[in-house]
């Protein structure tokens, strides 16, 4: 009885996870449809499913109208370069404050996440006028420290939470063992949390590469990523819906890729500490 | 999958799906801000010819029209020297020009014939008679209608309406069984959106943003009359949830069918009647915006047009594309390869003395409709204002998104519309204070 029981839990529980599952992922879903149907079937009503005219219209339309490779491109340097770039700072930082913390350390880990509380615009002229002093306005380089500037506190909590788990003791072995600060870091402490740094890895290049509003307002054609790929395809004034698609499609392609290759890091990333 | 695998299939997807930018190898190149609607899309495909003839090479940066905005203001507001011609509308245009932020148009070439743009364009283009900026394409508002249906309700609609007929064909036309809504209008939050539908609405109520003094009207008979009266109308003949409803939904609505009738751009003429968008193509009428018989009609103006930001390096090749992309042989070439009805209407005057444009099927009305807009007179009483669906002020744009949401919230339900007229005069007030009106 109590097995008949536990089965038809377990039946419930994977049909309502199927089920959330599904929902998520039905905005993806209608997107891919709608950018093979004629912009006239993309607002049909009733919205027709599977049986209309596929077309590759769309793609060929998005293909001659913007330069897509050159925005992936951008896509690509922007958040694996400003990902790295937060992982080189962020490793030293989160050592720091998991290993020899301060009186301090837990305020600072506090006040760096509260950064992410402050609305972008708030320090969008700033922001606008020290890059044209600089002379990097639309440069890919830009892009890259502002992205790691605003997901650094993100890298540092994560990797810091990483390196909690890990036992000073060993850290202390090797420095007993003549190890330098250096190569504690790289050869003993990084092997040990490799884990923990390719996941928070991944979900920085997730979170660079769908950043929209510095990518946006930042850049003009040298250094434009995907993000104003698709923005140049949105309209308040005409029915763009099947184009606009076929845009998103191609740039969400790469990154939905990379997700369905690193779930498992992923996931892992996402809950760890919480269900240890 | 071990973690160097997956970080490598990582690396791999990214890198296979990459390509090699193409290198620019024009020496003099031009980057243009605009916006992604269908005139402009065209224009960019044409723009090989321009470069052929010229030697000057073009970069589009195309964006989403509030996106646009704020990428453009914060460039001029800060010389960013990022574009060399901006699309901007009639809102900015005198603001930017006032503030000497964009280079004047007044040495145009004589073949230009800058006096053959349609005078209510340049006049809302302009600063103390000064053009800023080059029209492109310009639009008013009218009534766009089913003739089938109003021929089932019995009705006729005459060439220039009264509100009271308009509801009262709303009315008739509406058959909820079919889904048909006797009328579809913009309730949608936004000073662009629903803002502006509802301003070009108060003014042929007789209602004003500002008075003389630029005091706030909102607490006035006449706004009382117009919010009440669009509830009124949209509740009984309109569709649901029409308080979030903005250009392309009611555009999707009455191209499936769903719509008696659509007060809306005249630029919408186009994609109604294109029968490979719309199922309604062959059965659509148009006539001028409403009025109450105090002689303003509830129509609109605007035109999306071609300006120089005053940091740019490249102004003589600036000046140069603007000449041509809004030239009166521009609009031939593209009638010539895609047909009349697809040109860029109501920037000048001559495309209307066109018999062939003529032909097209809402070429006068759209005419008609531009003629009966005055930005400088745009309401009964006088205002100190310029704009018709809009006062040409810097803190306009602000005021009127929180006041349109205020409206919008009536529309739902949220609240009644005595309270929404009482917050959008609190909001109003206060801005204008602060800014020291």
């Amino acid at each position: 009885m109590a097995r008949a029981v536990t089965t038809q839990k377990k039946v419930m529980w994977t049909a309502l996870a199927w089920g959330f599952g599904l929902l998520m992922f039905f905005p993806i879903l209608w997107t891919f449809l709608t950018s093979f149907k004629t912009e006239a079937a993309a607002i049909s009503d009733p919205p027709v499913w599977l049986f209309f005219d596929w077309t590759l219209e769309n793609y060929t339309a998005v293909q001659d109208r913007s330069n897509y490779p050159k925005a992936l491109m951008n896509s690509i340097i922007i958040a694996v370069g400003s990902t790295l770039l937060g992982i080189l700072i962020a490793v030293p930082a989160a050592w720091a404050m998991a290993f020899v913390p301060g009186k301090r350390t837990k305020d600072i880990l506090l006040w760096m996440l509260s950064t992410k509380m402050l609305p972008a615009v708030g320090v969008l002229y700033p922001m606008v006028l020290l890059a044209k002093w600089l002379g990097v306005m639309d440069s890919r380089i830009l892009l890259i420290v502002v992205l790691m500037l605003i997901n650094l506190p993100i890298i540092v909590w994560m990797l810091y939470t990483y390196f909690k788990e890990i036992p000073g003791e060993i850290l202390e072995a090797a420095r007993m063992d003549g190890a330098t600060l250096r190569s504690e870091i790289i050869h003993v402490l990084t092997p040990m949390a490799l884990p923990g740094i390719a996941s928070t890895i991944l979900l920085n290049i997730i979170l660079a590469w769908n950043e929209a509003f510095w990518t946006i307002l930042l850049t003009t054609v040298d250094a434009a990523p995907l993000t104003a790929f698709i923005a140049s395809f949105s309209a308040p004034e005409g029915l763009f819906y099947a184009k606009l698609s076929a845009a998103s499609m191609m740039a969400i392609a790469p990154i939905l890729i990379m997700g369905w290759f690193s779930q498992k890091q992923l996931v892992r990333g996402l809950t760890f500490g919480a269900v240890k | 999958m071990s973690i160097k695998r997956t970080l490598l299939a990582t690396s791999v997807s990214l890198g296979l799906t990459a390509g090699i930018a193409a290198a620019d190898s024009h020496a003099k190149t031009i980057t243009i801000a605009t916006v992604n609607n269908g005139d402009m899309v065209r224009m960019q495909g044409y723009t090989d010819k321009f470069t052929e003839e010229t030697g000057i090479a073009v970069e589009w940066v195309t964006l989403e029209e509030n996106v646009l905005r704020q990428r453009v203001t914060t460039d001029i507001t800060t010389k960013g020297g990022s574009f060399d011609i901006m699309t901007i509308g009639m809102y900015e245009t005198p603001i930017w020009g006032a503030n000497g932020w964009l280079v004047p148009l007044d040495d145009l070439s004589a073949e230009y014939d800058v006096d053959d743009i349609l005078p209510a364009m340049a006049g809302g283009l302009s600063h103390n008679g000064t053009l800023y900026a080059a029209p492109f394409y310009g639009e008013s508002s009218m009534v766009m209608y089913r003739t089938d249906l109003m021929e089932k309700a019995g009705l006729e609609m005459p060439k220039d309406p009264t509100w009271e007929f308009i509801a009262k064909a709303a009315a008739a036309m509406t058959d909820r069984e079919n889904e048909i809504n006797g009328i579809c209008l913009r309730g949608k939050a936004g000073w662009g959106e629903g803002g502006a539908f509802i301003t070009a609405t108060a003014n042929s109520f007789g209602a004003r943003w500002f008075d003389e003094d630029w005091k706030p009207q909102f607490d006035t008979e006449e706004w009382a009359n117009t919010v009440n009266f669009f509830k009124d109308t949209m509740d009984a003949s309109g569709p649901a949830g029409y308080a979030t409803n903005g250009f392309n939904e009611n555009l999707s609505l009455f191209q499936q069918g769903k719509c008696g009738m659509w007060i809306d751009a005249t630029v919408a003429a186009s994609f109604v009647t294109n029968p490979e968008d719309s199922t309604v193509a062959e059965h659509v009428g148009f006539a001028l915006a409403p009025d109450t018989g105090l002689g303003k009609r509830g129509n609109w103006l605007w035109a999306w047009a071609l300006a120089i930001p005053a940091g740019t390096q490249k102004q003589a090749e600036a000046k140069e594309f603007i000449e041509w992309a809004t030239s009166k042989d521009y609009i031939e070439m593209v009638a010539a390869n895609e047909g009349w009805a697809n040109v860029p209407p109501g920037a000048r005057t001559s495309l209307y003395k066109n018999p062939e444009y003529l032909k097209v099927p809402f070429a006068q009305m759209t005419l008609d409709s531009i003629l009966t807009a005055d930005p400088n007179n745009p309401t009964v009483k006088p205002v100190p204002y310029v704009g018709v669906q809009f006062a040409a002020i810097p803190e306009f744009a602000g005021i009127a998104t929180e006041v349109s949401q205020e409206f919008s919230a009536a529309y739902a339900g949220q609240q009644t519309v005595e309270e929404a007229l009482e917050n959008a005069q609190e909001i109003a007030t206060e801005a204008m204070e602060a800014a020291g009106y």
